[in-house]
């Protein structure tokens, strides 16, 4: 059953003579957010359609994964023109079908060129969500999917794998930042025999669906990137650790496991080469803190879900004390098009030290929310204003949050920051996993920060003190500023708890929950200032 | 072996290849605070009292786990650590009940004996006063929640030197708590051999053995070195 990377582009051939067949091809997507507005309905209606004006060998209809626009959806994109319909409701089907005029559906058309949530944008990652159907690996293969896995498994050696990857100065997307090339490094040149590859997709921030996105729309890009890695470090087995929320995720991930089994693509010898891999999916239980990767270890161990201190770090002793390399699902995802394409590629966009292209899921009083790729470098102010379209209504941005927990807000006058790992942190902010939540002038900051903290006071794990007490007091604290009783001291106070837990707690949620009341503070002192209690003076005594 | 040469605080030390840096701090007469730390048992770096600053590191380290290398220099009494202990103190006295006046461990308690250590004369964090069961069902030990803080030395012991592991800790945050077996009564647990090793390194009165009265509860805690040694050497006598 193996199939040999020559069959891989046979397949490939055959899944396109078989989609040139069609007049028409139409995309919808079935991603969660416009299933969970009727796309599946939509759907449905579609294909009931083809079926009863008989044009099933003419017309196909191909679920996909996000387009981006999901505040617009369920959306439906027709192939031959690229023409993108929003809002489409079960009753267009006919319309769409035969592509007969109707006024209703015209008004609802956009060019995905032209429009403003879709200019400026760079695809790489999601470059097949919204094309590929993620539930059928011909479409994948018929993309020039794992066609980086068979290049790289018989045209590289490890190293050369690793060395590409440096090169193209890919940066860990889970946030921090670290660069892929040099984590990839550590852990090939560890001796131990067993070695790990862990993709950490627990996606836990408040507003941010990049990676979920990214597994529903295009599984096997994933997968292909973690064979990748397998490769290149030395290790046979590879974990995905998805959190539990992630129902339709998680089986399209199981699915696309299995066929890459059948295919002979995951397993004893992938691609008919002596190259062995194996993934397995491990299912988070809803603990914000199994994102954090020592304690994401800890979980798949079938331990309580706690971080250890680092050092000893993953690419030493990781996963059962061996060395075990973890990324973030968008860093896997962007592997395949670095070998496919070349390091010199990919390090021609961005900036100079973040290459490549960033996800966010922009969210919050916008006109668009949805999931937006861009170049590195953009700055914040054109994905705010010009692909979300500024705020719902016309009112004006107060300020961004990125990072979720972990991050900060960035205000209106410092939006212009270009998207980068280091500028994002200049400001107090963090590039984070991606969330990009946008205020509006009616949100209150000290209710943000509140917020924030009440976050990470729930999510502790609750093994060190600093975290585990000092979130409940400095929420008890930030709660005293939103019911306008706080004084002088609780400020000092509550500055004294943020550098407490910056510098004593033991993993990164503790380390970072203080930036969203810090960055809060720096950029609105005057919200907090109001909700003091105006201070009796001469009263007493 | 190799042996490595560090400096703590000024002074040069030497320790073997895998010692941690509280380790030689200890045997040098160098007092780390420390509430989780317990030698004999696995470290967990949890209590953020131990921590110190390592010349080179962003960071501030957990001398408990901080593995020593050559030419280390290590400062464990700083202002700024003196400051973060402190805090950290209070948020510990303010997130359960320590009530001294009432509690069968009151001068001999690691907790109390730790925040005069450190000078801790108010709280500056409001008392949290939580609600918390006192667990009396087994028979010859109690525990009071009130005065846990989850420093988890008992589930240690339990587990690896006992190898009962009746011990776990359930919920997470300001819920967290420890639980027997499955979060049944102590008395119920089917794996509790009532051998009280857990009793005895709980630094706090949170374990102690039935009917003592206020202060009474001593802590013997000379059975680790006995069982450490025991297993090194392979020599079984009472007092190493």
């Amino acid at each position: 059953m193996t199939m040999t990377s020559d069959e891989l582009g046979e397949r490939a051939e055959h899944e396109l003579e078989r989609q040139k067949t069609f007049r028409e091809r139409l995309h919808c997507c079935t991603a969660a957010g416009c299933q969970s507005c009727g796309g599946d309905a939509v759907r449905a209606s579609l294909k009931q359609q083809v079926k009863a004006s008989g044009v099933e060998a003419q017309v196909e209809i191909v679920g996909t994964g996000c387009m981006g626009l999901c505040s617009k959806g369920p959306l439906v994109k027709r192939e031959s023109d690229e023409a993108l319909f929003l809002e489409v409701k079960p009753d267009d089907a006919q319309a769409l079908i035969e592509a007969s005029a109707s006024p209703s559906l015209e008004a609802r058309r956009v060019d995905p060129k032209t429009h403003p949530f879709f200019a400026g944008q760079l695809r790489i990652v999601l470059a097949n969500a919204g094309t590929v159907d993620p539930e059928r690996v011909e479409s994948y293969l018929a993309a020039g999917g794992y066609s980086a896995l068979a290049h790289a498994l018989t045209t590289m050696k490890p190293g050369e794998v690793v060395a590409e990857v440096t090169k193209a100065g890919l940066r860990g997307r889970g946030g921090a930042g670290y660069p892929t090339g040099v984590k990839w490094q550590l852990v090939a040149k560890q001796l131990n025999e067993t070695k790990y590859v862990v993709c950490n997709a627990d996606e836990g921030d408040p507003g941010a669906f990049m990676d979920r996105s990214v597994l529903e729309g295009d599984p096997h890009r994933v997968l292909e990137g973690m064979a990748i890695a397998g490769y290149a470090v030395g290790a046979n087995h590879g974990y995905i650790y998805v959190r539990g929320e992630y129902a339709l995720a998680i089986s399209r991930l199981q699915l696309a496991i299995k066929q890459a089994e059948k295919e002979g693509i995951l397993g004893a010898r992938v691609l008919d080469t002596s190259f062995r891999f194996q993934v397995e999916l491990r299912i988070g239980a809803g603990a914000f803190v199994c994102g954090e990767e020592t304690a994401l270890l800890n979980s798949i161990e079938g331990k309580r879900g706690e971080p250890r201190p680092r050092p000893p770090y993953p690419p030493e002793k990781g996963l059962w004390e061996k060395p075990t390399l973890i990324n973030n699902v968008e860093t896997f995802a962007n592997i395949a098009p670095i070998i496919t394409r070349g390091s010199e590629w990919f390090s021609n966009i961005g900036t100079e030290k973040s290459k490549g292209t960033k996800v966010f899921a922009v969210a919050g009083k916008t006109m668009h929310s949805g999931l937006v790729e861009v170049p590195m470098g953009t700055p914040v102010r054109q994905i705010v204003t010009q692909m979300a379209g500024g705020i719902a209504g016309g009112g004006k941005v107060k300020a961004i949050q990125t990072g979720g927990p972990s991050g900060g807000c960035v205000p209106e006058h410092l939006l212009d920051v270009p998207v980068d790992y280091e500028s994002l942190v200049a400001v107090g902010s963090m590039m984070g996993s991606g969330g990009l939540i946008v205020m509006d002038e009616t949100t209150s900051m000290v209710e943000i920060a509140r917020y924030f903290m009440e976050f990470c006071m729930d999510e502790s794990c609750g093994k060190c003190v600093p975290c585990r007490a000092g979130t409940v007091q400095m929420h008890t604290l930030l709660q005293k500023f939103c019911d306008a009783e706080a004084t002088e001291a609780d400020l000092d106070l509550l500055k004294k708890l943020a550098d407490l837990l910056r510098a004593t707690s033991l993993c990164g949620l503790g380390q970072s929950a203080p930036n969203p009341v810090m960055t809060a503070l720096r950029y609105f002192p005057h919200e907090f200032a109001a909700c003091m209690k105006p201070t009796a003076k001469g009263a007493s005594s | 072996m190799s042996v490595k040469t560090l400096t703590i605080d000024g002074k040069m030390m030497t320790g073997v290849e895998g010692d941690t840096v509280f380790t030689v701090a200890f045997h040098n007469q160098v007092q780390i605070p420390r509430l989780c730390h317990l030698g004999g048992i696995p470290d967990v770096g949890a209590c953020r009292m131990c921590l110190v600053e390592v010349e080179g590191r962003s960071k501030l380290s957990a001398s408990c786990m901080t593995t020593i290398e050559e030419g280390m220099v290590v400062r464990t009494d700083t202002e700024t650590l003196r400051e973060y202990r402190k805090l950290l103190m209070e948020l510990l006295l303010a997130e359960g009940n320590h009530v001294c006046s009432v509690c069968v461990s009151n001068g001999n308690c690691e907790l109390q004996a730790l925040a005069a250590y450190l000078g801790v004369d108010h709280v500056r964090v409001p008392y949290r006063h939580p609600r918390r069961e006192v667990d009396l069902s087994h028979e010859r030990f109690g525990l009071d929640h009130n005065r846990c803080i989850a420093c988890t030395r008992c589930v240690r012991t339990c587990d690896e030197v006992e190898g009962a592991h009746v011990w776990d800790m359930a919920g997470r945050g300001e819920k967290l708590h420890l639980v027997a077996d499955l979060g049944e009564p102590w008395g119920d647990s089917e794996n509790c051999t009532k051998c009280g090793k857990c009793v005895q390194v709980c630094p706090t009165g949170a374990l102690f053995t039935k009917g003592s009265a206020v202060g009474e509860m001593e802590k013997d805690r000379s059975f680790l070195k006995y069982i450490v040694y025991g297993r090194e050497r392979h020599q079984w006598v009472k007092k190493p």
